[in-house]
C-alpha cells in the first residue's frame, strides 16, 4: 500500500490500468485468481518492464466467507468446525489454537493428557503443513519428484488423523475444555512408526534439493526479506525466522506444555527463499523430535476437563442414564459453554505463523466478537514490497516459499 | 527448553557445481523408489480401509427390537453447524403400545447431504444415541432432491445398532413399579 488515497479508489485493477496509461512501455499482467502458483485464489496484478516486475498489487478476498461474523451467531463449540477451514492444510492446529483462546478466557485447567494430545496433534499438523509446503514449493521451482514423496507422507498422516478424529481433512477435534475423544488403542505406536519412517523421506528431500545447484540458483538471493522488513510487516512463523528473527511462540510463550519438550528453533541468515526452505526442513526434523518426546512421555488421565461443568458436556453413558447430566447436556448444547465476561487475545504458533484469536465475551455461550489474526494474511502483505525488482519467473518461487493458504488469508 | 539454531549454509563444492552428483543421486533416489511397495490405491477396485469411528454419512438407527430411538428432541437440528437437519416432530402412533410413554417421535426427519459437513456433532449431542455417522464415504445422486435424505432413507442406511441402556423400557418399568402406569410425565427436560 504505497499511498492511502490509492487504496480508497477501489478496485486494484482500475488502479493498475490507470498506471498503464501513464507508462506506455509497461505491461500489466494478471496472475490468478485461479492459477496454479497462487495456491488458491490469490490474484496478483503486476506491472512489468520487460521481464522485471515494477509494481505488484495483491488482490485478496476471493475466498471470503465472513467467518468472524458467523462466529457471533453460533456457540463456541459450533465454531470449531469453522476453524478447520481457516488454514485447511493444518486444521488440527487451528482447532487447538481456538480452543486454547476460549479456554484462556474462562481460565480452565486442562488435564495433562489433554495437553499432550493437543501438542501432539499440533506437531503432526505442522508436519503435514510443512510437507505440503515444501513439496509444492519444490514443484513451483520445477522439481516435481519431491512433491510426490511429500504427498506419500501426508497420506500416512491423514490416515492417522482419520483414526484419531474420524475425518481426514475437516477434523473438528477440539471442544472447549477438552478434545472429542481419547487417542485410539495402538495409535501412539503408529505415530512413532510414522516418525521412524519420515526421516527417510527427508533424506530423499535433502538429496534431491538441499545441495542441488539448479534449486539453489532459483532460490538463493531471491525474495530477500530483511530482518527489519519482516518485523515491520508483521511476518510470523518460518518466514519470520528465515529472516533471522528468533521468535517462536512455542518457546517464547509456551502453551500446551511445550516448555517440557526439548527442541531447537531454526533461524535463517539472509531471509531469502533458500533460507525459508532450510528453516522449514529443520522445523520438520524438530517436530519429529517433539512428537517422539510426547509419545514417550504420554501421560495418563482424562482428555477433557472434569471441573468445567458448564463447559464440557458430560460423558455419554451418564447422559443416557441420569437426568441431571441429560439436562446439563441440553444446556451446554443449546446455550453454549458458559464463559465469563471479558476480552482475551491468544496466539499460537501454527505452521504458517502466529494464529491469533481476539475474543470479546459478554458472558454466555456465544462470542460477542471474534477477530482472527491470520498469519497468511500478514505474510502476504509483504508481496507488494518484495516483488518489485524481481523477474517474473521468480514470482512462483517466492509465492511457494512464503507458503500461504488463502482459506486463512480471506477467512 | 528450546534453543535457537542458526541454519548455516556452505558454498557448493566444485563437484556440486558441475550438477553431476545431484543428477546421479537424484536418479538413484528415483530408481530406488521403483522397487518400493506401491503407495497408490486402485480406487474403486480397491477400497481404503475405514477406521472404526469414521465420520461418514449421518443416519438414524433403530434399537435391537426394531423400534425407533429418536424422540424428536431436536438437539441435533439445533447443534448442526451448517443447519443440514430438518425435523418435524410428531406423536407416536398408538399402535406402538410399548412406546406410547415416549410421547414424541419425528414425523419427518430430513438431512440435506449437500449441506452436511460430516462433523459428527449430531451424534455427539444426541441424548438417545439415535443418530450415527456411518462409514459410507461416497454419496452421489443426479439431482439435489436425491441428496435430501428423508426419514425412510436414513433408517434404511442406518439399520439396527446394539443398545446398552434401553432407557425407555427401564423408565416404564420404574414407573410401573411405583404404580404410575405406562405414561409417565417426568420427561420435561426440554428447555
Ligand atoms: S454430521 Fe454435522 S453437519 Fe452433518 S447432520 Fe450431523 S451435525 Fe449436521
Ligand atoms: S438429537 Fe437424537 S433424539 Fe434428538 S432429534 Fe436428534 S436424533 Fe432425535
Amino acid at each position: 500500500m504505497s499511498r492511502i488515497e490509492e487504496v480508497s479508489i477501489g478496485d486494484a485493477a482500475s488502479r493498475s490500468a490507470a498506471a498503464d496509461e501513464t507508462k506506455p512501455d509497461r505491461m500489466a499482467l494478471n496472475v490468478g485468481p485461479s492459477h496454479p502458483t497462487t495456491h488458491g485464489v490469490l490474484r496478483l496484478i503486476m506491472e512489468l518492464d520487460g521481464d522485471v516486475i515494477t509494481k505488484c498489487d495483491p488482490v485478496i478476498g476471493y475466498l471470503h466467507r465472513g467467518d468472524e461474523k458467523i462466529a457471533e451467531n453460533m456457540t463456541y463449540n459450533q465454531f470449531v468446525t469453522f476453524t478447520d477451514r481457516l488454514d485447511y492444510i493444518s486444521p488440527l492446529a487451528n482447532n487447538v489454537a481456538y480452543a486454547l483462546a476460549v479456554e484462556s478466557l474462562a481460565d480452565i485447567e486442562i488435564p495433562e493428557r489433554c495437553q499432550a494430545i493437543r501438542a501432539l496433534v499440533c506437531e503432526l499438523a505442522r508436519l503435514s503443513s510443512h510437507m505440503l509446503g515444501l513439496g509444492v514449493y519444490a514443484m513451483d521451482a520445477g522439481a516435481w519428484t519431491p512433491f510426490f514423496y511429500a504427498f506419500t507422507e501426508r497420506e500416512k498422516l491423514y490416515t492417522l488423523f482419520e483414526e484419531l478424529t474420524g475425518a481426514r481433512f475437516t477434523t473438528s477435534y477440539t471442544r472447549i475444555g477438552g478434545v472429542v475423544r481419547d487417542v485410539p488403542d495402538g495409535w501412539l505406536g503408529r505415530v512413532s512408526k510414522f516418525c521412524d519412517d519420515l526421516p527417510n523421506t527427508l533424506r530423499d528431500f535433502d538429496k534431491l534439493l538441499t545441495r542441488n545447484r539448479i534449486f539453489l540458483e532459483r532460490t538463493e538471493g531471491i525474495g530477500v526479506i530483511s530482518r527489519e522488513d519482516a518485523l515491520a510487516y508483521g511476518l510470523t512463523g518460518p518466514n519470520l525466522r528465515a529472516s533471522g528473527v528468533d521468535f517462536d511462540l512455542r518457546k517464547d510463550r509456551p502453551y500446551c506444555g511445550y516448555e517440557k519438550y526439548d527442541f531447537e528453533v531454526p533461524i535463517g541468515t539472509t531471509g531469502d527463499c533458500y533460507d525459508r526452505y532450510l528453516v522449514r526442513m529443520e522445523e520438520v526434523r524438530q517436530s519429529v523430535h517433539i512428537v517422539r518426546q510426547i509419545v514417550d512421555s504420554f501421560p495418563d488421565g482424562l482428555w477433557y476437563s472434569e471441573e468445567a461443568k458448564k463447559i464440557f458436556p458430560p460423558p455419554k453413558d451418564k447422559i443416557l442414564t441420569s437426568m441431571e447430566e441429560l439436562i446439563q447436556n441440553f444446556m451446554i448444547v443449546t446455550e453454549g459453554p458458559q464463559m465469563p465476561e471479558g476480552e482475551v487475545y491468544f496466539e499460537a504458533e501454527n505452521p504458517k505463523g502466529a494464529l491469533g484469536f481476539f475474543l470479546v465475551s459478554k458472558g454466555g455461550g456465544v462470542p460477542y466478537r471474534l477477530k482472527i489474526r491470520a498469519p497468511s494474511f500478514c505474510n502476504l502483505s509483504i508481496l507488494e514490497k518484495m516483488l518489485p525488482g524481481h523477474m517474473l519467473t521468480d514470482v512462483t518461487v517466492i509465492l511457494g516459499s512464503l507458503d500461504f493458504v488463502m482459506g486463512e488469508c480471506d477467512r | 527448553m528450546a534453543k535457537t539454531k542458526v541454519m548455516e549454509r556452505k558454498p557448493l563444492s566444485w563437484a556440486e557445481r558441475t550438477y553431476l552428483p545431484q543428477i546421479i543421486t537424484g536418479l538413484l533416489t528415483t530408481f530406488r523408489n521403483l522397487f518400493r511397495p506401491k503407495v497408490t490405491l486402485q480406487y474403486p477396485d480397491e477400497r481404503p480401509r475405514i477406521p472404526n469411528d469414521y465420520r461418514g454419512v449421518p443416519t438414524l438407527v433403530k434399537d435391537p427390537n426394531e423400534r425407533e430411538k429418536c424422540v424428536s428432541c431436536q438437539l441435533c437440528e439445533f447443534v448442526c453447524p451448517p443447519k443440514a437437519i430438518r425435523i418435524t416432530p410428531g406423536a407416536i402412533s398408538t399402535e406402538e403400545t410399548d412406546r406410547t410413554h415416549v410421547e414424541k417421535a419425528p414425523k419427518e426427519f430430513e438431512i440435506n447431504m449437500l449441506r452436511c459437513i460430516y462433523c459428527g456433532y449430531c451424534e455427539e449431542v444426541c441424548p438417545e444415541e439415535a443418530i450415527f455417522l456411518q462409514d459410507i464415504y461416497s454419496l452421489n445422486g443426479y439431482t439435489r432432491e436425491q441428496m435430501q435424505f428423508n426419514k425412510e432413507k436414513l433408517y434404511e442406511l442406518g439399520g439396527v445398532l446394539p443398545d446398552q441402556h434401553f432407557k425407555w423400557d427401564k423408565k416404564r418399568a420404574a414407573a410401573e413399579k411405583i404404580g404410575l402406569g405406562s405414561s409417565s410425565d417426568e420427561e420435561t427436560e426440554e428447555e
